[in-house]
């Protein structure tokens, strides 16, 4: 089997525009969630998100290209410009024909679709633009990557809710160990934050309205976020020969489904992701000294995670960190994975763990080290990182340091 | 007029959990009645409906939001006291 290492990151998201922004924000446990700026606002009960504030399409892209890229393009273009970049790789002849893209995102286009049911349904106009649907399509900005980069291997989007990005990039990490592709870009990205977006949760009575605070005793629920991260995912070999920079190392991956509820998560079917992705990894649970948690902030996922946490690792769940990074980015949805793995390999190249920030009252149901409100300095070699999605499905990386 | 306010909220809640009105009396629980927590949203959602109310209550924290879902009773009266407070 083929080794998979990671040889570039973009980002932008409401930390900031690139990696070295969101990292700094993340080891000062800066929090970007503040009062939600968009049409109609005012007619919703949840006004506080994790938003892209000052974000200007026309610096980075031209007209025709704002007319065909919802904002979830655009941000994934940015952050996969940013990783490709970074990675030093074009793409030409052969190796163009062995990489290929897959993205998570749940809503897809969803500012799109959002403005034109504004302007169909609201406004009665009975024309729209010509090119919403090509817009505002799950696998536009998949395939706008593969176009910008000359990519021309597998590319595709999935989503799976909540875990849409680990998902994706477990996809990209088991098509290079099959051998089928040298080269994935891969990660995720989500723009929800619209009147519709927010009004759809709303509905579900889980969102905060005051901030995200996960596994803490008196958190009150979600905190949308938005933004995208990127990665390069190549095969070790490749990556070797050419001297590439390498990040870190993904070695296990595991999905599960609860087969049980909708919207309630489950011990069991988290657990057995957790330990799924270990044993793909040939890693230890002893190994493992920092987990990305899911931490949506619910009362609900917290609690169940770390459960799941304490089933997976037994005594160990008291030696490991597990922190919640959605506390200052938010849920970036099917985004969320790929910002939160920036905070796995900071982690394990820098030995920074991000904190949980907004943590006020511990929680016996949440009994573990959420490395509280500050970062801490802990060099670490092996990590975890958690994505459970409604409807059941999760999905679960893991990542040694290289 | 609170004849009716109950009536209606028993209603609705019957039908969440697919029984009679009749087969639903004040003092169950929604547990009781089999209604999990999508059903109990719901329940709440056709009840801001029903009576162009805003309810205040996050599934966070049930036992914290300002509405008593306790009981079918209480579920009744905070729905009396949302729609008399809108009344005033």
């Amino acid at each position: 089997m083929k080794r998979i290492v990671i040889t570039g990151q973009g980002t932008i998201n409401a930390l900031g525009r690139d990696v070295p922004e969101t990292l700094e924000a993340m080891r000062e446990g800066r929090c970007g969630i503040s009062d939600l700026e968009f049409q109609d606002v005012e007619r919703l009960s949840i006004r506080i998100g994790a938003q892209v504030k000052g974000y200007e399409p026309e610096e980075t892209f031209n007209r025709q290209q704002i007319a065909l890229y919802d904002r979830f393009t655009q941000f994934t273009l940015i952050a996969a410009r940013q990783a490709i970049t970074q990675s030093g790789l074009t793409f030409s002849g052969e190796l163009a024909t062995r990489s290929g893209v897959v993205l998570g995102t749940s809503g897809g286009g969803m500012n799109t679709l959002d403005e034109n049911y504004r302007s169909v349904y609201e406004d009665g106009k009975n024309r729209v633009h010509p090119f919403v649907v090509p817009k505002l399509m799950n696998n536009a900005a998949a395939s706008h990557v593969s176009m910008e980069w000359n990519l021309k291997g597998p590319s595709f989007t999935v989503a799976t809710a909540c875990a849409s990005s680990n998902h994706a990039m477990g996809q990209a990490m088991q098509m290079i160990r099959a051998g089928m592709a040298d080269v994935m870009v891969t990660g995720g990205a989500e723009a929800m934050l619209c009147f519709g977006g927010i009004k759809a949760w709303e509905g579900l009575r889980v969102m905060s309205r005051d901030a995200c605070r996960p596994f803490s005793a008196n958190r009150n629920g979600m905190v949308q976020g938005e933004g995208s991260a990127m990665f390069v995912f190549e095969e070790y070999e490749h990556a070797k020969a050419r001297g590439a920079d390498i990040l870190a190392e993904v070695v296990g991956f595991a999905m599960t489904s609860d087969a049980a509820d909708i919207v309630m998560p489950s011990k069991q079917g988290a657990s057995r992701a957790i330990a799924g992705a270990m044993r793909d990894a040939c890693m230890n649970p002893e190994e493992v000294c920092y987990i990305n948690a899911h931490g949506t902030g619910t009362a609900a996922n917290d609690k169940t995670e770390c459960a799941a946490v304490a089933d997976a690792f037994g005594h160990h769940a008291d030696e490991l960190m597990i922190s919640s990074t959605k506390s200052m980015h938010g849920h970036l949805i099917g985004g969320t994975g790929a910002v939160e793995l920036l905070a796995c390999i900071m982690a394990l190249r820098d030995g920074v763990i991000a904190p949980t920030i907004g943590y006020e009252d511990p929680d016996p149901e949440c009994a573990l080290d959420v490395v509280p409100n500050v970062a801490r300095d802990v060099k670490i070699d092996a990590v975890l990182s958690n994505a459970f999605a409604f409807g059941g499905l999760n999905a679960v990386l893991a990542l040694r340091a290289h | 007029m609170s004849e009716s306010i109950q009536d209606r909220v028993i209603a609705i809640i019957a039908e969440q959990a697919v029984l009679e009105p009749g087969d639903v009396s004040l003092d169950q629980t929604l547990e009781d009645l089999g209604i999990d927590s999508l059903g109990l949203v719901e329940s709440i959602f056709a009840i801001e409906e029903a009576f162009d109310i805003s309810v205040p209550f996050n599934a966070n924290d049930p036992s914290e939001s300002d509405f008593d879902i306790s009981s079918v009773a209480a579920i009744i009266q905070a729905v009396q006291g949302l729609v008399a407070d809108q009344a005033a």
